[in-house]
Formats: structure tokens, sequence, C-alpha cells
């Protein structure tokens, strides 16, 4: 086994301190070591954005880099985002509008649309669709997905 | 390690050169066991899959000032770790380039841009690769740096084959560097996807400079329709030194589609791809045109 490395990392304002093997991938980092399994692995492949977490502010598939890269790094999963127990406008408008039905998605959604919100304040629904490329669902048709970020930004 | 966690890649020492020298020393002590990270999004896929196995990995991302993207003059010059994402963001990019803020919007999904580099793609040289495909119908040299010094490469050089190029296992690309076109010109990239987000089927991109109403000069290069792109050297004979009329638009598609040397798999046929270059050269044709009369025209829709 290769020597391990020395990471720190700020997950959801908590910094977090661990010695890991540097072919961890960071989705399993986030799971296994530090018992976030909000994050999901759906593809394991790169394909399908279940995985998606913020690293310093950008969407990136969590399974598609290695832990220790994310060394000083502050990180932003689906755990960080709801504030004393409310619920954050992308995750309400998931909920009003229901855009999911299994489940499996919605992190990855949630984290893509959060982005998207950040960077643009009313996005058009085309938009909203180009945004959300890199995350499959098997379940809603999409419609919905997308009628919920509508609604995020609007309430916003 | 008390725990043993889930791992999906063979074993590496990892190293995080803060310099292109150190990175270089590294390359030039691991040899062919070692590999560059930028992006990760060409390589850890291979790796989750075990079709690549670097016994080193050299993760350049937190090297200093390779994340530059400035105009030098008469060119544009994109340090080796500018992303897909600075590019489909860039102003200057948009203005002096529109036919890279095209190949960037195409490229992946926003996750994949927001890692994925420009010098990556072309050091990975997948032949469904847009960066590659793009670039080939500009001016582009690709910087390299080895421990011997550094020295610059057309990328129609640099290219060789299917994943394969001129660079040596000790040297890593450091930038890339564009002529920017004088204006009165303008460039286009189209390309075709079988689902949203996936690499091309096939793919044109056509850059034009004018002269009055006739094209001093045309390049015309195809993703996806070969082993490395290729550039329609005899369709762009038949359109530059004149006004496009429509006969020499057919003429050209049909010389883009003898130009073209694809090969069957699961995004399509032979004959199939054939027929789409020729329909991407005339959108591709058409919106470089427009843009090079100073129309704003959209080449994808979101
Ligand atoms: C889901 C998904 C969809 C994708 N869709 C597309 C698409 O539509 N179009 C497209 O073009 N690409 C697509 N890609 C690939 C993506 O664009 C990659 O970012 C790109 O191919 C490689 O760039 P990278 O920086 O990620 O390189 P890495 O993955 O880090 O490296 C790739 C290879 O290049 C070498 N390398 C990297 N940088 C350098 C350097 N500076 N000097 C020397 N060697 C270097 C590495 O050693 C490795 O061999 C997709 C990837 C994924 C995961
Ligand atoms: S699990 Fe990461 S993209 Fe599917
Ligand atoms: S809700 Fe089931 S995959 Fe999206």
């Amino acid at each position: 086994m290769a020597s391990p490395v020395q990471i720190r990392v700020t997950i959801n304002g908590t910094l977090h301190t661990h010695e890991v093997e540097p072919r961890l991938l960071l989705v399993h980092y986030l799971r296994e070591v530090c018992g976030l399994t909000g994050t999901h692995v759906g593809c394991e492949t790169s394909l399908c954005g279940a995985c998606t977490v913020l690293v310093d502010g950008k969407a990136v598939k969590s399974c598609t880099m290695f832990a220790v890269q994310a060394d000083g790094c502050a990180l932003t999963t689906i755990e960080g985002l709801a504030v004393n127990g409310d619920l954050h406008p992308v995750q309400e408008g998931f909920w009003e509008r229901h855009a999911l039905q299994c489940g499996y998605c919605t992190p990855g959604m949630v984290m893509t649309a959060v982005q998207l919100l950040a960077d643009r304040k009313r996005p058009t629904r085309e938009e909203i669709a180009h945004a959300l490329r890199g995350n499959l669902c098997r379940c809603t048709g999409y419609t919905h997905i997308i009628d919920a970020v509508e609604h995020a930004a609007a309430r916003r | 390690m008390a725990v043993e966690y889930r791992v999906y890649p063979a074993a590496f020492e990892y190293f995080a050169p803060r310099t292109v020298d150190e990175a270089l020393e590294l390359l030039g002590r691991y040899g062919d066991e070692a590999k560059i990270l930028a992006g990760g999004q060409s390589l850890l896929p291979m790796m989750k899959l075990r079709i690549a196995g670097p016994r080193c990995l050299v993760d350049v991302n937190r090297i200093a000032g390779l994340d530059l993207l400035r105009r030098e003059g008469d060119r544009l010059e994109i340090g080796a770790l500018c992303r897909h994402a600075d590019m489909v963001e860039s102003p200057l990019v948009r203005d002096l380039l529109p036919i890279m803020t095209d190949a960037a919007r195409q490229t992946a999904d926003v996750q994949v841009r927001h890692r994925g580099t420009v010098a990556g793609s072309l050091a990975h040289a997948d032949p469904a690769g847009d960066w590659p495909a793009a670039l080939m119908a500009l001016d582009a040299v690709v910087r390299i740096a080895g421990l011997g010094g550094r020295r610059t490469m057309p990328l129609h050089e640099f290219i060789v084959d299917a994943y394969s190029t001129r660079l040596d296992a000790a040297e890593m690309v450091v930038g890339v560097s564009i002529g920017i076109p004088a204006k009165p010109s303008g460039g286009a990239y189209v390309k075709f996807e079988k689902r949203a987000g996936d690499f091309a089927v096939a793919s044109v991109g056509v850059q034009i400079d004018l002269e009055g109403d006739r094209c001093r000069s045309v390049a015309v290069s195809l993703g996806a329709l070969g082993p490395t792109p290729i550039r329609a050297r005899a369709a762009e004979d038949v359109v530059r030194e004149a006004a496009p009329s429509a006969d020499r638009v057919d003429r050209a598609a049909e010389l883009v589609r003898e130009a073209a040397q694809p090969f069957a798999d699961t995004r399509g046929s032979v004959e199939y791809k054939r027929h789409l270059a020729g329909v991407l050269f005339r959108r591709a044709f058409a919106a470089a045109l427009d843009r090079a009369r100073g129309r704003q025209v959209e080449t994808i829709h979101l």
C-alpha cells in the first residue's frame, strides 16, 4: 500500500483531519470515513452525478476526484444545506414540487441546482435542463425537477 | 490503517508538486510508471476501471500560475490548468474566439467542466474529444516543458493517433497558445451527441476570415470522424478566396463527407456518421459566416 497522506478538509463548516490512502475516492471518504452518507454513489463510472458535492463552491462528481485532492478545500454536501432544520430553498422546491420518487439521484440533483442558483438568479427552464445534464434520474422524467429548481429560484 | 475502506483504483504514490520543475523531476524519476493528474476527468474513470494503473500520480493542480488565461499580443495564452468551465465563462474567449466558447459549452456537463482542463484534453487525445477537434481549426500551438527545456509544437503535429501524442514520458504540457484571427472573422463548433453530455457522434469546427464578402481563409476540422481530428483541406480550398455561394457550400459539404474516416460503433454506422459530417459542416459554416459578418448566433439550443 502506498504511503497514507494527511488531509485537512472543511466539510459543511467543520474541519476534518484524517490520514487517507491516495487512491481513496472523495465520495468514499465522505461516506465511509466521515460517515456522511447523504452523498450517493450511483454509477461509480463518473456518469450519473448522484455523488455531486461542492468543492470550494464548485459542483464536482466526488467519485471522480481523490480525497487527497480535497486537502485544504471547503466542501458542502447535502447534509450542509439545511440551517437549523430549515430546508434550503432548493430542498424546499423538491418537496413542494414532488421532484423525487426513489430519491437516489436527489442529493446530486440538489447540489448541482444549488450551484446553478449561486451563479444565476433566474435561470430559464432550458438553462436549468442544460445545467442538470450531468445528473441522471431514472424515475421522475425530469419535469418536476426543473419545476423544483424554478420554484426555488422564484422564492429567493 | 485500522479500517479497510472501499477502493477502486490500484494503489499509487501521490505527489502534489508546487512548481513545474518539481513535477518534471518526478516524471523523470518515475518514467513510464508516472502519470500527470490534471482534471482527472479522463484519468480517474480509467483508473477506477483499472484500464490505467499508474504507480505514481503527479497532481499538477497545485502548481501556481498554470491557471492563467490571457491575451498576449495577437495570441491567446491558455495555462495548463484552465478548466473547460473557465473557457465557457470567459468574455475574452467569447469575443475573440467564439468557436472555443461553443466547444467548451458542449463538452460534458457542468461538474466535469469544473475540473477537466483544455491541456488535459489535448494530452489525452480522445478521437471524440471536443478540444482537439475545435482547436484544430485554429492556429493552435502546444507549449511543452521537459527537463531539457521548453518547446512548442503545432497541435496537428502533437496528436499522432487515437490517444497518442508526441509528448515524452518526462514532459508536460504547460499551456496552449492560440493565434487570434484578425477581424472580420468568425468561427463555430457544432457537435452532435446521442444523449446529453456524451462525447460527439461527430463534430465540425469552421473558422472563417473575411475580406469584403470573400473568405480570405477557411479552416474546417472534423471530430470523432477518424483516429485524430481531420482538417478537410479539399473542402477548405473550394470555399477559400471566393464568395460563399450555395454551389460552393454544396461541393465543400461533399468533400467534407469524403474527408471523414469514421468507424462504426455504438454511436452510429460509417454511413450515418459520414452523412452527419456533411450536415454539421453546413451548420458550422453558416454560423461561422454569420459571426464573421458581425451577427450573434447560437450553435447550441439550450
Ligand atoms: C461524464 C464525462 C463526460 C465527458 N464528456 C466529454 C465530452 O463531451 N467531450 C470531451 O471532449 N471530453 C469529455 N470528457 C472528458 C473530459 O473533457 C476530460 O476533462 C478531458 O478529456 C481530460 O482532461 P483532464 O484535465 O480531466 O485530464 P486528466 O484526466 O487529468 O488526464 C488525462 C490524460 O492526459 C494526461 N495529462 C493531463 N494533463 C496533462 C498535462 N498538462 N501534460 C501532460 N499530460 C497531461 C494525463 O496524464 C492523462 O493521461 C468527459 C468526461 C466525463 C467523466
Ligand atoms: S457515482 Fe459519481 S457520477 Fe455516478
Ligand atoms: S428519483 Fe429515482 S433516480 Fe431520481
